[in-house]
């Protein structure tokens, strides 16, 4: 994983290629009600049952613009460094689909409300930037079920008119992984500020991956294709890979790449052609007539700037002055703001660095291995704190840390009362220690003999008599200090 | 046949407030008219039941503060109304009941207006003699061979037949002004967004205003005053406070300045027009306004910017109708796009189709700058001159329209020649601003001509007012001889 340079090309037969690639992530606006109408948003409620007359297309419906999305947006925007446009428009794209029931999108097509920012990746070849083109807002469509009937079409209305933000990024950026950091870059942002929650399962973000060849070194962009609609990373990545493949292999043939709108097929493992350039459809673009042009004044923009929370690039260094951690260490807490916000009650109770080292192994892995969120953790940041604490202080061994995790995760109990109920404390009194190491070396006079004479390895042999008979319990340190000193006299 | 339903609005509420006549009685009296008068086809649904039922309601418990008190009063079929098929004059909606309100006929049921049915129009209000209708023609009551111009068509004729007391239509390119010329009747078109176009079936969202149409200009103020006002429902809707516009109205014109575009006198435009004009402009003067000549150079650009701009949002406004939802659904075809395709063609008369395509064509990638955006700026221009021109004057005052009604069919298989008779009623949408047409004479057949007075936005009071002086010193009389009956 921790490549120093960056190597994603792709070897033709003839030529060595670089892959270009573009998202348009579609993240869905976490707000109550829709953009236009007051219906709810909720996801996975009965078919049909969030829907308004409005969001339905009824005869004299009109839409009135809900402010919280347009915050949500603006929000987004200073989160994403870009410039926020006073003046923006509401346009309508027009199309006919089933599950489009104006007959058109609200979408925002030559002034969005958001212009260029740009987004900071880690990589591990070092930090990339990525510039975002911009940012508009528009009306989710319905959806259409194809598979309930063999004879007809159901049509879903209740993710018609949801809000949703089109972050549009530059041509920046070159591989997979990038497009991985990307995403979860994106994402963590959004979380963050409380605009979008990210979650691909219930379809809150997708994306319109466009990918396109050119042999390195070359300055132009050959010609794009766009696979619509991609909902997960780990697909995002497949359809670039095969996609990239393709047009190499087309390259190489000497024939030349069509721009078109294909799909990723996620059960073959490859993209096939939706609709060609000469099929494209013609959206007829106008300002919707029905809503004026979006005024934003800049005091709004300053005051919700004021209440932008820390965001993940700031918390990062931060982490790394304050708490000393390095910059993987801190990337890894900063990713989730649950995360960063857990890390720092603990460090602030304990030891920074060695929480760190803990929350990233064992706490994670437990969490994973119960599919459980941070905010789910069966161990509190307090709790987690003590048991740090607890073996910085030498109370108990890293070893027996591990026994008392364990025992936490089960009952939610505090450390300090697993330890002592479980009589788990650490032998660290040199007296004691002293009177258990004599016994062990007395009844092991042959092995001290041998050890003496050279035979060195017999120091672990010693050691494990020591724990066995300490229950595990004896200070490694201290053990190994006492028994040095004992067996050089 | 009662005189009482002859009466204007004004005097009826009087007679109600007056407990000289019931709320029933007075239904009772239009219902019966109503169904002596289906040769003109001004009514698509009739609402009598429910008129009867909520005029005994009224009469039980009578609130007679209200603007509208227990008037029993027949609206355009544009205007959504619950529990009321409310069908745009088309076969795509000829069976939809809306399950809301528009906001604009709420606020007549709260001023105590009862709903006595709904009046017939052109096909989603595209049309300016009302033949567009899958309903079939309206008839103007001035003669039984006439259209009652369009597309309140409905409206005027069943205001114009006494049946009802005022009525209410949709004004997109003059569609309340030029009926209500072509009926010796009273029709205004407020500034844009002075009444909510909520509720109403869209055609062109930003020209489209709802307004009064009426037999005085008294009768027109009430109206206006119990329709308009501020809803947070419709995003294009001025946010200010109610006037009392009847409580204003004032026939004081003294000083007032009226300009005269040159720009309104047309080639070809019938001598009588212009004797009408120029009679209008006495009147004023003899009012003591005073008469200033003004220019409004755009003008010539206002009629091809309007069939520009309109169609283009009505081909948007009308994708709503496809077959999935509501309305009308072919029974043909094997998959979406078929029964899209049919359902359009057999659901849109040929005005609806031919402005879809029209629209259409010049929203498409290629024809957009050269169509849409310049016209989007010729309105610009237009709407300068108007505003250039109101530091100058108070008012401007032009005919209505072109020419008189026209007879049933003359004018159908010529949509070009059909157009021009928006000629003085575009310029207004175009610009927002408020207009009303006033009975002014008749020609020489005996059918009656308007003239229109422009105002500057939101001088609806003010135009009502010069209407008002010049209604009671033009001795305007309609000659409609129930011939029907």
């Amino acid at each position: 994983m921790s490549k120093d340079k960056f190597d994603y090309f792709i070897k033709g037969e003839k030529n060595n290629y670089e892959v270009i690639i573009g998202l348009e992530v579609h993240a869905q606006v976490s707000s109550n009600s829709k953009l236009f109408s007051g219906s709810a948003t909720k996801f996975g409620a009965e078919p049909n049952s969030q829907v308004s007359l409005i969001d339905s297309a009824f005869p004299g419906m009109l839409p009135v613009i809900n402010k919280e999305c347009i915050n949500q947006a603006i929000r987004t925007g200073l989160g994403l460094n870009a410039k926020i446009n006073n003046n923006s428009v509401f346009d309508r794209k027009n199309y006919f689909y089933a599950d489009l029931p104006q007959g058109y999108q609200i979408s925002q097509y030559k002034n969005p409300i958001v212009g260029e920012g740009k987004v900071l990746l880690d990589m591990p070849y070092g930090s990339k930037e990525i510039g975002i083109e911009r940012l508009h807002l528009e009306q989710d469509a319905g959806k259409s079920i194809h598979d309930m009937d063999p004879s007809s079409t159901y049509v879903d209305l209740n993710r018609s008119g949801i809000a949703l933000m089109e972050i549009v990024s530059k041509p920046d950026l070159r591989s997979p992984e990038e497009v991985n950091a990307y995403i979860k870059k994106l994402r963590t942002i959004m979380r963050y500020l409380g605009t979008c929650d990210g979650n691909m399962q219930e379809g809150s973000l997708r994306a319109d991956v466009n990918v396109s060849v050119r042999q390195v070194g070359d300055k132009n962009f050959g010609t794009r294709c766009e696979i619509k609609n991609v909902n997960s990373i780990k697909f995002m990545q497949m359809a670039i890979e095969y996609e990239a493949k393709r047009q190499v292999e087309l390259l190489d043939e000497g024939k030349k790449i069509e721009q078109e709108t294909r799909l990723f097929d996620t059960k073959k493992n490859e993209t096939r052609s939706m609709r060609s350039k000469e099929d494209a459809h013609d959206y007829r673009y106008f300002p919707d007539p029905d809503l004026l042009p979006l005024k934003i004044e800049q005091k709004l923009i300053d005051d919700l700037k004021k209440t932008l929370p820390e965001l993940p690039d700031n918390k990062k260094e931060r982490f790394m002055s304050d708490y000393g951690l390095n910059s993987y260490e801190a990337n890894v807490l900063v990713s989730e703001k649950e995360i960063s916000n857990y890390y720092e009650e603990v460090a602030k109770l304990s030891d920074k660095k060695l929480a760190a080292t803990w929350m990233m192994g064992d706490l994670f892995a437990m969490l994973n291995d119960k599919g459980l969120n941070i905010s789910k953790s069966p161990i509190s940041a307090k709790n987690f704190a003590e048991l740090i604490q607890s073996i910085k202080s030498g109370e108990i061994s890293g070893r027996i840390a591990k026994e008392v995790f364990e025992l936490m995760v089960e009952s939610g109990d505090n450390p300090k009362k697993i330890i002592e109920s479980k009589g788990m404390k650490q032998q660290s009194d040199p007296k004691e220690l002293e009177k258990i190491i004599n016994e062990i070396l007395t009844k092991n006079k042959d092995k001290v003999d041998q050890y003496k004479s050279g035979k060195e390895k017999l120091f672990g042999f010693f050691v494990g008599q020591v724990m066995k008979q300490s229950g595990g319990k004896a200070n490694p340190q201290l053990t190994n200090d006492i028994l040095k000193k004992l067996l050089k006299g | 046949m009662s005189e009482i339903v002859k009466k204007n609005l004004s005097e009826i509420i009087d007679l109600i407030k007056k407990k000289e006549i019931k709320s029933e009685e007075l239904a009772n009296l239009y219902i019966d008219k109503v169904n002596k008068s289906k040769k003109l086809n001004s009514y698509i649904t009739t609402c009598f039941e429910h008129a009867i039922q909520k005029s005994k309601e009224f009469d039980k418990k009578p609130n007679l503060n209200s603007l509208l008190p227990g008037v029993p009063l027949a609206v355009k079929d544009l205007f959504c109304t619950n529990g009321f098929k409310t069908t745009a004059g088309s076969k795509m909606l000829e069976n939809f009941i809306p399950q809301y309100e528009s906001t604009v006929t709420e606020n007549l049921w709260k001023e105590g207006a009862i709903l006595l049915g709904k009046l017939n129009c052109d096909e989603y209000a595209m049309g300016s003699s009302n033949e567009t209708s899958y309903f079939g023609s309206v008839v103007n009551p001035i003669a039984k061979d006439t259209v009652p111009g369009g597309s309140s068509g409905g409206s005027a004729s069943a205001l114009a037949a006494d049946l009802t007391p005022a009525t209410i239509g949709t004004d997109t390119g003059g569609s309340i002004r030029q009926p209500a010329s072509f009926t010796g009747t009273v029709g205004l078109k407020p500034t844009y967004g002075l009444c909510s176009r909520w509720g109403i079936v869209a055609f062109a969202s930003s020209l489209d205003q709802a307004g009064p149409m009426t037999k005085s200009v008294k009768d027109c103020s009430i109206m206006l005053e119990a329709m308009a006002g501020f809803d947070k429902k419709d995003s294009t809707s001025i946010e200010k406070k109610k006037e009392n516009y009847s409580k204003n109205l004032k026939t004081d014109i003294k000083g007032l300045k009226i300009g005269i575009p040159k720009e309104y006198r047309v080639d070809n435009m019938p001598k009588e027009i212009d004797e009408l004009w120029n009679k209008g402009k006495s009147i004023l003067k003899d009012l003591g306004a005073d008469i200033i000549d003004i220019s409004l150079p755009h003008t010539k650009y206002a009629l091809p910017t309007y069939y520009i701009v309109a169609p283009a949002e009505a081909s948007s406004n009308l994708a709503r109708y496809d077959g999935v939802k509501y309305g009308y659904r072919s029974s043909k075809g094997n998959d979406l796009i078929e029964m899209y395709e049919n359902t359009r063609s057999e659901g849109f008369g040929d005005e609806v189709k031919r402005r879809i395509l029209i629209g259409t064509y010049v929203l498409s990638s290629g024809y957009y700058d050269a169509y849409y955006l310049k016209a989007q700026k010729v309105r610009q221009l237009i709407k300068k001159d108007f505003d250039e021109n109101f530091g100058k004057v108070d008012a401007i005052l032009t005919p209505s329209t072109p020419s008189s009604a026209f007879k049933i069919g003359e004018k159908t298989n010529d949509p070009i020649s059909m157009y021009l008779n928006d000629i003085f009623t575009v310029p207004v949408n175009l610009a927002g601003l408020p207009a009303i047409s006033v009975p002014a004479g008749l020609d020489k057949k005996g059918y009656p001509l308007g003239l229109q007075l422009i105002g500057k936005t939101l001088d609806e009071q003010n135009i009502l007012n010069v209407a008002y002086a010049f209604e009671k010193n033009c001795n305007f009389k309609n000659e409609i001889k129930n011939w029907w009956l």
